[in-house]
């Protein structure tokens, strides 16, 4: 048995600011997770089968263009619409605080903002994602 | 376990991206799966694609599954990144030149990392292949590593190999000596448009003027057009396919698929073999410390390793 | 030689006896750190002296402003004659909005106006196409036909004011829309000044705001600098932008090479496919870059700039005229350098910024608001960034003479070390065959997520400072400063206009114009007059791009990391 923690990245929406996902992703290989980076401008639609095609343990979501108050909840929605309840959905970039409540409620499980360290969100991730049994 | 597997043969996409992920993580009792899915496969055209890392590998498998879709076939992937040594983590990119088919139910794309397996694939590639092959795919296209040059372990597992070379790069005559030469059912000389493709194209001519077919089939050169100019890209590579789907054509009229499949067979059966038996073995050395005991005996020199050995296969092995 | 052999002699006696000392002092009291760089991680020596930059020479390095290599500016009279261009990118929700803003802005002693455009428009997407869905009006203005345009640009003199439109992959069906209004008016293109961003090589590089491969794209771009060359030689037909660059991680160093090797690129492009003289379009372009928090790399980057610029184009292309050599730029703070945590102190760093800017001889500058780090500016916040310059032009005293740093022992030495660190990047770029191909080979990708990630590492392990952010933290902090959010009936509204522009409109002009411009894409006739008349006959932006797409094909990013 040999376990992998296996991560999507992805950039939802029309902003191609991927230097957060781009050090992210490189983060979790040190971390000693799989990353699944889907890259930039991807739809809800896109990201919601790759995730199921890959089978992961975590979505992680970046987009910098305000957009984020509809296309993250939209992934979630997407993947309970497909039955999928066990791949959580977490999502960074800048949040204002009057989103946040919003983004839980519809169902993330956690969002990171700026200010939040590599190591933080690498230890959030060891402590709240198992590979999948 | 079982389960996954019968809902697998549905097409079932969680059931095949679960079972691929159990046999990625050797997860025990997967062999169920596998038992039950077993005498469904041998159905889909598997085609390898392999070369250096920057030759496009990911670029090609992304219009060469536009040109399958197009004669309404579906097609699996398997995309393989390395591991990387230090850290186990991986970082899998191949997808992010598939993104267009991520909406296609004819497409299914999954990436995995090598985890420490040589020869350029995964260890879950043999028996992914069986999953997408019951699961309906057509066509199951498997792109190597690329890093080393001893990707030759792709011949195993598919019906067409392709070989990808790039002018510029330097060494792509070498990459031929090492190997590549003797696995390539078609060549691929990538971003034709390229300063060097005339001088590659040739060098990779005058290099199977020297080979042998004894199968009679002579791998064809295929250039293809850099994808920065998508129209004459996208039919370079229709030829392609047709290219491809000729070398499985001459493999079926020639009765060769059988042989392909039988390289697939014993590289499946030394594997199910090592799996049932030796690693059993090793494990239970180790529990009981009998293999460092073993260890700490050769390095006093008080034996050697076949006779250890020997012992070891008098004690486990009925004969 | 800058100094006499005497004074050389002299300072290595005195510097000698320097550094006895300090050796003793800091064994006694050791340095707070051993490691003393810029935020780029260029070392800096804790002195510099005449040995330094003895090797320079005064006239071929250093000079007069106006004079060749124009490290100390351009123009010879420096900010005496006129200020920079006070220009604060704006756009927001419906080109109403924003058009309101600018009013807003011209009324405050604004100079010139800026447009930031939403994601759909900057992709080529109409608001009603299903990938636009969330994003309407969100980081910028929405614009879909001219009539928009039009809303943009009431009661704006488009003959007097300058107008800068941050735009790239549809530039010219944007400015298309620009040069239809004026012509509506009936203002002569002539009289037309401004600039379109226009540089797609930064967005295959950084921002990936992308549409068709490089090749076509470039050749687009070459189609503009054409056409305003030989129609509206007022405008500068392309911004070559190393902000981006900076913003997506990259060094100072990498922001300077990468932002003039792109610059190289189009100009070989234009003489190799227009078969136009340098001269004869080089003095039309301008560049833009990115004014980060290390105060002396920033002004020493700026200052390099020039001299690279000005000798690029007289050694390489054999440009003879003064204005080709001219390097021109606009400048923005450095969007990166902000932080949500405890935003006030965001008007400090942006204030140092904006100086090095200015110390630097920017023409033209964007202070960022306080807030841009959380949400898009109020009108308050606009006011500050925008009074900052103000106060920096006005009050500071720094605009009474030119390039006051100059001769600085270690502002000329820093000036050269990136001068030279970055024509190393030049070569090895002109090596892997220009940067169209070392694009292709991820080469400029790769060095600058190297350069982003080993920047993250630091400011995590507190290497790097930003203060608030691993450094001053205040827990629980709340955030008091009032945000501006975007209606979400701005994307009903919208596509309500939308709707009607296209049903009132007639469609059959619309479908020949689409077709004239696929025609000549096809031949590779220059494709901005066909534009023109296809905006105003009311074809929407995505479709001219559609247009684009299926000709050239449509490029994605291959997420190289």
């Amino acid at each position: 048995m040999a376990k992998k923690i296996r991560i999507l990245l992805a950039k939802p929406g029309l902003d191609g600011h991927d230097r957060g996902a781009k050090v992210l992703a490189r983060c979790f290989r040190d971390a000693g997770f799989e990353v699944i980076y889907t890259g930039c401008h991807n739809t809800p639609e896109q990201i919601v089968n790759a995730a199921i095609q890959e089978d992961v343990d975590m979505v992680g979501l970046s987009c910098l263009s305000g957009a984020h108050t509809y296309l993250y909840p939209e992934v979630v929605q997407q993947l309970k619409d497909r039955g999928v309840t066990d791949i959580p959905v977490v999502g960074g970039g800048i949040i204002p605080d009057r989103d946040m409540q919003p983004l839980y409620d519809a169902g993330l499980k956690a969002i990171f903002t700026p200010g939040a360290t590599l190591d933080s969100i690498v230890e959030w991730i060891n402590t709240n994602i198992a590979a999948k049994e | 376990m079982e389960e996954l597997g019968k809902r697998a043969l549905t097409g079932d996409i969680r059931a095949v991206s679960r079972l691929i992920r159990n046999i990625e993580d050797q997860v025990p009792n997967t062999h169920e799966a596998i038992k039950h899915i077993f005498p469904f496969t041998g159905r889909a055209h598997v085609v390898g694609i392999t070369g250096a890392p920057g030759a496009g590998k990911s670029t090609l498998t992304d219009q060469l599954i536009c040109s399958i879709r197009a004669k309404n076939k579906t097609v699996g992937v398997m995309a393989v990144d390395p591991s990387s040594p230090f850290t186990g983590g991986a970082l899998l990119g191949d997808r992010i030149r598939m993104l267009r088919h991520a909406d296609d139910p004819g497409v299914f794309v999954r990436s995995l990392a090598t985890r420490g397996a040589m020869g350029g694939l995964s260890k879950a590639v043999g028996d992914g292949i069986h999953v997408l092959d019951v699961m309906g795919k057509d066509v199951i296209i498997v792109e190597t590593v690329g890093v080393g040059q001893q990707e030759v372990d792709i011949i195993n597992h598919a019906h067409t190999v392709l070989v990808v070379l790039v002018p510029g790069m330097g060494d792509e005559v070498q990459a031929i000596k090492a190997g590549l030469m003797e696995v390539a059912d078609i060549f691929i000389i990538n971003k034709a448009d390229r300063e060097g493709a005339r001088k590659l194209y040739k060098e990779t001519l005058s290099m199977m003027d020297m080979g042998k077919f004894p199968s009679g089939w002579r791998p064809p050169i295929v250039m293809v057009e850099s994808n920065l100019e998508p129209h004459s890209f996208a039919k370079s590579v229709d030829e392609l396919y047709e290219k491809i789907q000729e070398h499985y054509k001459f493999l079926y009229d020639n009765n060769l698929l059988q042989e392909r499949a039988q390289l697939k067979v014993q590289t499946e059966i030394n594997d199910a073999l090592r799996s049932a038996i030796l690693e059993p073995v090793l494990n239970k050395l180790i529990e009981t410390g009998e293999f460092d005991q073993m260890v700490q005996k050769l390095l006093k020199k008080e034996t050697d390793p076949y006779t250890l050995a020997d012992e070891v296969a008098a004690k486990y092995l009925i004969k | 030689m800058l100094f006499t052999q005497e004074l050389l002699d002299q300072s290595s006696l005195l510097r000698k006896k320097w550094e006895d000392e300090v050796k003793r002092v800091v064994s006694k009291n050791p340095d707070q750190k051993a490691d003393w760089s810029t935020v780029s991680d260029l070392g800096i020596k804790r002195i510099y002296g005449p040995e330094d930059i003895g090797g320079m020479d005064f006239e071929k390095d250093i000079a007069y402003p106006g004079q060749f290599p124009f490290l100390r500016g351009c123009q010879a009279t420096g900010y005496r004659g006129k200020y920079w261009t006070f220009r604060m990118f704006s756009g927001m929700g419906t080109a109403v909005t924003t058009n309101e803003r600018w009013h807003y802005l011209l009324n405050n002693g604004q100079t010139g106006l800026s447009t930031a455009f939403d994601f759909p428009t900057l992709m080529g997407y109409d608001t009603d196409s299903p990938k636009a869905k969330g994003e309407c009006g969100k980081c910028g203005v929405a614009i879909d036909t001219i009539e928009d345009f039009f809303d943009l640009t009431k009661g704006i003199p488009l003959g007097k004011v300058s107008t800068s439109m941050t735009i790239n992959p549809p530039a010219t069906i944007l400015w298309a829309m620009y040069c239809a209004t004026a012509d509506i008016q009936g203002i002569p293109l002539t009289q037309l000044s401004g600039t379109i961003q226009n540089d797609m090589l930064k967005e295959f590089i950084a921002q990936k705001t992308l549409m068709c491969p490089p090749e076509p794209s470039v050749k687009l771009i070459s189609d503009t600098i054409e056409f305003g060359t030989k129609y509206v030689p007022k405008w500068n037909t392309v911004s070559i932008s190393g902000y981006h660059i900076r913003e997506a991680g990259a060094t100072a160093v990498q922001e300077l090479a990468f932002t003039l090797r792109d610059g190289m690129e189009y100009v070989e492009d234009v003489i190799r496919r227009k078969g136009l003289p340098v001269d004869s379009f080089a003095p039309r372009l301008s560049f833009f870059f990115n004014s980060h928090i290390d105060f002396f790399e920033e002004i020493a980057k700026m200052r390099a700039a020039r001299r690279i610029w000005s000798r690029g184009m007289r050694e390489r292309y054999g440009s003879t005229d003064e204005r080709s050599w001219w390097m021109r730029f606009h400048t923005q703070t450095a969007g990166c350098s902000l932080t949500a945590q405890q935003p006030y102190n965001n008007v400090v760093r942006t204030a140092t910024e904006a100086l090095a800017a200015v110390l630097g001889g920017t023409a033209s500058l964007h202070t960022n608001s306080l807030d841009e780090v959380l949400c898009l500016p109020s009108d308050h916040a606009v006011q500050i960034a925008l009074r900052t310059q103000q106060i920096i032009a006005e009050e500071t005293g720094v605009c009474n003479t030119i390039d006051p740093l100059a001769g600085s022992y270690f502002v000329e030495a820093l000036t050269n070390e990136m001068e030279e660190q970055a024509w190393d990047y030049i070569h090895k770029i002109d090596e892997l065959g220009g940067m169209v191909a070392a694009i292709e080979k991820g080469f400029p990708q790769l060095e600058i997520s190297d350069a982003a990630y080993k920047f993250q590492r630091q400011i995590d392990a507190a290497e790097k400072i930003m203060i608030g952010v691993n450094k001053y933290n205040v827990e629980n902090e709340e955030v008091d400063i009032p945000l501006v959010e975007i209606d979400e009936t701005v994307e009903q509204e919208q596509l309500q206009r939308l709707a009607a522009v296209k049903r009132n409109r007639d469609s059959k002009r619309v479908k020949e114009c689409l077709e004239d411009i696929k025609k000549a894409c096809e031949k590779g006739e220059n494709v901005m007059p066909y534009c023109i008349e296809a905006v105003k006959a009311r074809a929407s932006v995505q479709e001219i791009c559609d247009v684009y797409r299926e000709v050239y094909g449509e490029y994605r990013d291959p997420g190289i990391y």
